[in-house]
């Protein structure tokens, strides 16, 4: 940890201009325009529109709304605990353990995180969908469907966020090295042992991180979704795809009051994770 | 450890009882009533809204949830191919080669258009809609090869409307006595004012009201619609125009409530249902003393146009797509005049 | 000050030292059958969920052999498209560059009320679903503007949006690193007389650099393909304002297929190469670290 309170003495015009257009930017790029969502959802402008709160909640007890969050949430709630187990897993046999292809693995599990939402839709299309998909058929003659139902959004999502959480684990197993593990197989403890024993508890709080992060992404996943989903009302229409249909469709207020909750959504989950951090480093 | 394994045994339960009411898939709904399916391109959502609204009231329709899924045309009709036509019950396209796609796949029936109404279940006209007030002055397509004018349109690439708007302009050019040549050369001219191509007819809408261009090409009742939810907008029937109809049918596999929908909406009731969103009839039910808010005169709210072309009169929707519409990038007459006008 | 909200998006810093020193000392554990079992069970997955559909994708690029490929990605219009992309994402990396590492340097060595704050709205336009975050912008520069400017189809409004979304990358890559600087060497270099420009560009800007250009590659990245926020601003005028990832959706609603997989396999190709040279970097900045 630098000490910057010499450099912080010296402070001069520079700063005081540095530290006004750094304000001023993120007031005009992200503060303003939320603070317009706001406005929009409790005192939309659309003519005819009610505004307020008993408003608001009423726009959100519509039945297809609430389907449309308690679908987000069962998906983004499959996507996370699927990438969780998977994440680490794999950040384990990464840093631990050597094998072949090792490397490439460890670079390859990143690719998601630059791949365009709208290719990760095309591929699973063209992978699994019934009428032209390289094992759709295949599928289809288990019973088994991917595109348009729920196991097919929750591919999609865990797709988008798969990294994440292996962003978080991989860091922080290479800091703590391997003696400890080390030392406790050697004191006769098996795998498991070691792993809930000393592994778990050192990476407890980048599971946790990773898991907020992930949850945050699954939860507004949009353009993996679009294509792979049905999009209907009530039918696979998840939240930020009911917020483009209802947007598109005169309900401008609904689209805000459900664009609302998700900006409360990820600002929450931000305030978790900087808390978290606490924690962690206190 | 406990604490977390107990509230992640918690959480899974959440879940499930959550998967029990939200799944992507719908099928039948649990309430003993049965549920309708609909795949349909982005326009008739209204329609199909309010002719619920009314089915739900009649015995047959009692208990059915009707759910529906819209976006643009061609998109549509490939989703419903891609997945075997799997929890789809009830289709609506923009244009009939949507249908076909599915005929030919073995999802819809061979005869779905061998009724009364050829499978049509609505229909309407191409109009120009301008901003409020119309300070341009439109009165005709000739007016859309004006340099003051900025035209946003969907895309025929994936939209269905978009075909009847261009054919409507081609059929005027026609009308008024041009060779193919000149008929090629007013199109071109108009695609030069396109300032949008948008994905669907409803994604034009919402382009021109977010202030994009100001001439929408579009059909009628979606002028109408856009109106009645206090869209600033005016609309303009040309004298000529083309007749849009929307071709509608019953998966083979679908339940038993979908025929009952489809016989619904063809009946008076689900007619004038969607006469309220300004559809014109496809049957010839009396629409007289019907206020159609929106229209530019809500008692009269579909005046006949002097001359009206339709698809048949140009050898039908195989004919014209052979001619025009390209597919998997194959560039026929529409593509590249297009390209033309789009070329930089 | 060690509660920075740390990277999120940006590559771990202490990435890439697999095999240096925290384990050379202890070695990596040969597969046991249960590890094994378990890489197995992983692959699958893996494969599964990301290999195969993403080989799908490059298999039906291939179907109509080369020259289709490269007709589909010349044809005026899809070159087009691509072309606006890649300007619009260099020209947002560039002003990230600049901005983020400024952004950075603020709310490390800067101290005033506030700037906690400050540092959780760094991290909204990431954690924001696209969609919504289209949906933020257009409240404040859509046609309802309260200030009356409407970016919708234009090229500011893509720019914008794709600042927008992009804002954290650089900012969370480089925080940690200056962080980390060490007082000292900026002390003796002003001890020997150096301007407070020159330590800048002299000591500090190189230290910087590996964390900026990964933080660039991140950003350039989620330029390149980024839809969702695009969805409502965007006017997909061609040669216009139509970007990459919502010509892909076009030629997939206009049913050319081999059209929307040629796009997306290039789209595809930028993703790996930024991974790599994201891998190269992390191990730079690692070393430095």
């Amino acid at each position: 940890m630098a000490d910057t309170r010499q450099i912080r003495s010296r402070r001069g015009p520079v700063a005081y201009v540095l530290r006004t257009f750094v304000i001023v930017y993120l007031a005009v790029l992200v503060i303003w325009p939320l603070y317009e969502v706001g406005k929009q959802t409790f005192a939309p402008t659309k003519s005819g529109a009610e505004g307020g709160f008993s408003a608001f909640l009423d726009r959100l007890s519509d039945p297809s709304v609430t389907y449309a969050f308690s679908l987000t949430g069962t998906v983004a709630f499959w996507a996370v605990l699927i990438n969780t187990l998977f994440g680490v897993g794999i950040s384990l046999l990464i840093v631990r353990y050597q094998f072949p292809g090792r490397r490439v693995l460890s670079v390859l599990v990143d690719l998601p995180m630059s791949v365009s939402p709208v290719v990760v839709g095309l591929a699973l299309v063209l992978a699994y969908s019934t009428g032209k998909g390289w094992f759709g058929e295949a599928l289809e003659s288990v019973g088994f469907y991917v595109i348009g139902t729920t196991p097919g959004l929750v591919m999609a999502t865990a797709f988008v966020s798969l990294p994440l959480v292996i962003r978080e684990i991989v860091p922080v197993l290479e800091e703590i090295g391997t003696d400890a593990e080390m030392a406790a197989s050697s004191l006769g403890a098996n795998g498991w042992q070691t792993f809930r024993r000393i592994t778990l508890p050192s990476i407890k709080w980048a599971v946790v991180y990773g898991v907020v992060l992930s949850m945050a992404r699954s939860l507004g996943e949009f353009g993996a979704v679009k294509i792979v989903s049905p999009g209907a009302e009530l039918r696979g229409e998840t939240a930020t795809l009911l917020i483009q249909n209802r947007y598109n469709n005169y309900e401008e207020p609904t689209a805000y009051a459900a664009a609302f909750v998700l900006v409360l959504a990820s600002v929450l989950a931000l305030v978790v994770v900087s808390l978290i951090r606490k924690e962690d480093h206190p | 450890m406990k604490r977390v394994l107990k509230a992640a045994a918690l959480a899974v339960t959440g879940a499930l009882a959550l998967t029990a009411c939200a799944s992507a898939d719908g099928g039948t709904g649990d309430d003993g009533g049965s549920a309708i399916n609909i795949v349909g391109f982005a326009v008739p959502e209204a329609g199909n809204k309010a002719a619920a609204v009314e089915f739900n009231k009649t015995e047959a329709g009692k208990d059915v949830t009707i759910s529906g899924s819209y976006g643009p045309s061609g998109d549509q009709s490939r989703k419903v191919a891609d997945t075997k036509g799997k929890d789809v019950d009830y289709v609506v396209f923009s244009l009939e080669p949507d249908m076909t796609r599915l005929v030919d796949a073995g999802l819809v029936a061979d005869d779905w258009n061998a009724g009364a109404n050829k499978g049509i279940v609505s229909s309407s006209v191409a109009v120009i809609a301008t901003e409020e007030g119309n300070s341009l002055g439109i009165e005709d397509w000739d007016d859309l090869t004006r340099d003051d004018v900025k035209i946003v349109t969907p895309d025929p690439a994936s939209s269905g409307s978009a075909k009847w708007n261009i054919l409507a302009l081609y059929t005027y050019a026609k009308q008024n006595g041009a060779s193919e040549e000149q008929a090629d050369a007013f199109l071109e001219k108009v695609f030069k004012n396109v300032t949008t191509w948008a994905a669907s007819g409803r994604e034009a809408t919402e382009a021109f009201k977010k202030g994009v261009g100001n001439v929408l090409l579009t059909y009628e009742n979606e002028a109408i619609l856009a109106k009645q939810n206090g869209e600033d907008l005016d609309y303009i029937v040309p004298d000529h125009t083309f007749l849009i109809e929307n071709p509608g049918a019953v998966l083979e596999d679908a339940t038993p409530a979908a025929s009952d929908w489809l016989d619904f909406i063809l009946s008076d009731e689900g007619q004038l249902a969607f006469v309220s969103k300004g559809f014109r009839p496809v049957t010839d039910v009396d629409i007289s003393g019907v206020e159609v808010q929106g229209a530019n005169d809500p008692a009269d709210p579909f005046p006949t146009p002097s001359s009206l072309s339709t698809a048949e009169s140009l050898g039908g929707w195989d004919a014209i797509n052979a001619e025009w519409f390209g597919k998997d990038g194959v560039k026929l007459r529409f593509d590249n005049l297009y390209a033309q006008a789009t070329k930089q | 000050m060690t509660d920075t909200l740390v990277t999120p998006p940006g590559p771990a810093p202490t990435r890439g030292r697999p095999s240096g020193t925290a384990k050379s000392s202890g070695g990596l554990f040969r597969l046991t059958p249960t590890s094994g079992l378990g890489l197995g069970v992983a692959l699958v997955w893996f494969s599964v969920l990301v290999l195969l559909p993403l080989a799908a994708v490059v298999g039906a690029a291939a179907e109509g052999g080369f020259g289709r490929f490269w007709d589909t990605l010349t044809d005026a219009q899809t070159f087009a498209a691509l072309r606006l992309t890649v300007v619009e994402a260099l020209l947002v990396t560039l002003v990230n560059a600049v901005v983020g590492t400024v952004v950075a340097w603020v709310l490390v060595r800067d101290q005033f009320p506030g700037k906690r704050v400050l540092d959780v709205v760094i991290d909204i336009p990431f954690a924001l679903p696209t969609i919504v975050a289209g949906l933020v912008l257009l409240s404040l520069w859509g046609p309802e503007s309260p200030v009356g400017v409407n970016i919708v189809n234009t090229r500011q409004g893509i720019f914008l949006a794709l600042l927008f979304v992009t804002l954290p990358f650089v900012v969370r890559t480089v925080q940690p690193v200056l962080l980390e600087l060490d007082a000292d060497v900026e002390e003796a270099a002003a001890s020997l007389g150096a301007s407070r420009l020159t330590t800048f560009r002299r000591v500090i800007l190189p230290s910087l650099v590996p964390a900026i250009a990964a933080g660039s590659s991140l950003g350039f990245a989620r330029a390149i393909s980024e839809f969702g926020s695009l969805v409502l601003i965007s006017g997909n005028t061609p040669y216009e304002t139509e970007v990459a990832s919502l010509k892909i959706l076009k030629f997939l609603e206009g049913d050319n297929q081999a059209g929307a997989a040629a796009v997306a396999v290039l789209l595809l190709i930028v993703a790996v190469l930024t991974i790599v040279v994201l891998d190269i970097l992390s191990r730079r900045v690692a070393r430095r670290g």
